[in-house]
């Protein structure tokens, strides 16, 4: 893929079609982010699916913005099968709001919000199978929420599965890339807020 | 007419058998049976389960001590070598293979996630596979090296020659009955 923002080229077409759905635009080293509205999110992926060309998603995953109200945000990767454009569109998500599902516009999508249900607790309208796609049915928490802690959490159903917390011994131990010297950089305790 | 002395004397230096006959104890024929012949269950569950790929194959080679029957069954095998992390989701199913395997069994924890659960000191990795089930052998490494596996194994004959299974179960026998 060249260095210029091929999928520039479909930003008018969207602007048109979901005129105050976009919220903001961003491009970066070639990279092009248009950030919506929840409710412009369907209608802008079956826009960008079958007008734009967009066959493939690469990948769905999504933030937590712990604090901020909306909290979550969603961000579709998007891209033609000739891989010469990529897009990606993201959506903030309150608590109490759901998503609607991409699985009818690809089947990819099914496993992808599977797996954002399981670890950050999105749930989807419209999934034709939306449990557990890693933890299993009945683990009663979202690993990859903010306010869970990386130790984990003491959780036992008999025959299927428990969880304990492990011993962090000051930890978590995270690297300081930014800092100067080698000793700087290494993995340190760090306290957690 | 011989006496019972003679015969036995004269039995140990009968040509005819001569060479043929070894005196042991019984618990050094059974663990030197036993320790030779070490069936493994490979219970690779990461990358340590490659390294234990590697041991097996011809470049390291373990059936030089009698341990290259891998067996995909528990009911046949001997030796459990936990290779690799353990998750939460895993740990029961890994305990259940545990217990369909028949006595008498040992257990390799092979590498640091199979011992201490490793770097994932995480909501999602058991803790070591000690916490489930009783471990013989610790091998250190991330993974380990062939060599390293290879001397857990040996480790765990040298610790399989010590056993004294029926001297115990006589003893046990006796108090039992006394």
């Amino acid at each position: 893929m060249p260095e210029s923002a091929v999928a520039a080229t479909d930003i008018p077409a969207l602007r048109e079609a979901l005129r105050e759905g976009i919220l903001s635009e961003v491009e970066f080293r070639g990279e092009n982010t248009l950030n919506l509205s929840l409710e412009a999110l369907p209608k802008a992926l079956e826009f960008c699916k079958h007008k734009l060309g967009y066959e493939l998603l690469l990948d769905i995953s999504s933030l937590d913005h712990f604090g901020d109200d909306p909290r979550f945000e969603m961000v579709y990767e998007l891209a033609s099968l000739d891989d010469t454009r990529h897009l990606r569109l993201k959506a903030k998500v309150s608590e109490d709001e759901s998503v609607p599902t991409a699985t009818h516009l690809w089947k990819a999508a099914d496993w992808h919000e599977r797996e954002v249900w399981d670890m950050m607790g999105i749930p989807f309208s419209g999934h034709p199978n939306l449990k557990r796609i890693l933890m299993w049915e009945g683990y009663p928490f979202f690993p990859l929420r903010k306010d869970f802690p990386l130790a984990g959490r003491p959780t036992d159903m008999p025959d299927v599965a428990f969880t304990g917390v492990a011993p962090l011994e000051g930890g978590p131990f995270v690297t300081a890339p930014g800092a100067e010297t080698v000793a700087k950089r290494e993995p340190r305790a760090r306290h957690q807020e | 007419m011989e006496t019972l002395e003679t015969i036995s004397t004269h039995a140990a230096y009968d040509s005819k058998i001569e060479g043929n006959i070894i005196f042991t104890r019984v618990d050094a024929a059974i663990n030197w049976m036993r320790k030779n012949s070490l069936w493994p269950m490979p219970m690779g569950l990461a990358c340590c389960a490659i390294e234990l790929m590697a041991t097996a194959s011809s470049r390291f080679d373990i059936s030089r001590f009698g341990m290259e029957v891998m067996r995909f069954s528990p009911r046949q095998s001997d030796v459990m070598i936990v290779a690799g992390t353990v998750t939460y989701k895993m740990a029961l199913a890994v305990k259940r293979v545990w217990d369909q395997m028949p006595e008498p069994k040992w257990c390799i924890a092979m590498g640091a996630c199979a011992s201490s659960g490793g770097m994932y000191r995480s909501y999602a990795v058991l803790q070591g596979i000690d916490k489930l089930i009783p471990v013989d052998v610790y091998i250190s490494g991330c993974p380990p090296r062939p060599e390293a596996l290879i001397e857990g194994l040996m480790k765990l004959q040298e610790k399989i020659d010590a056993e004294h299974s029926t001297e115990d179960q006589k003893r046990t026998f006796f108090e039992e009955n006394a």
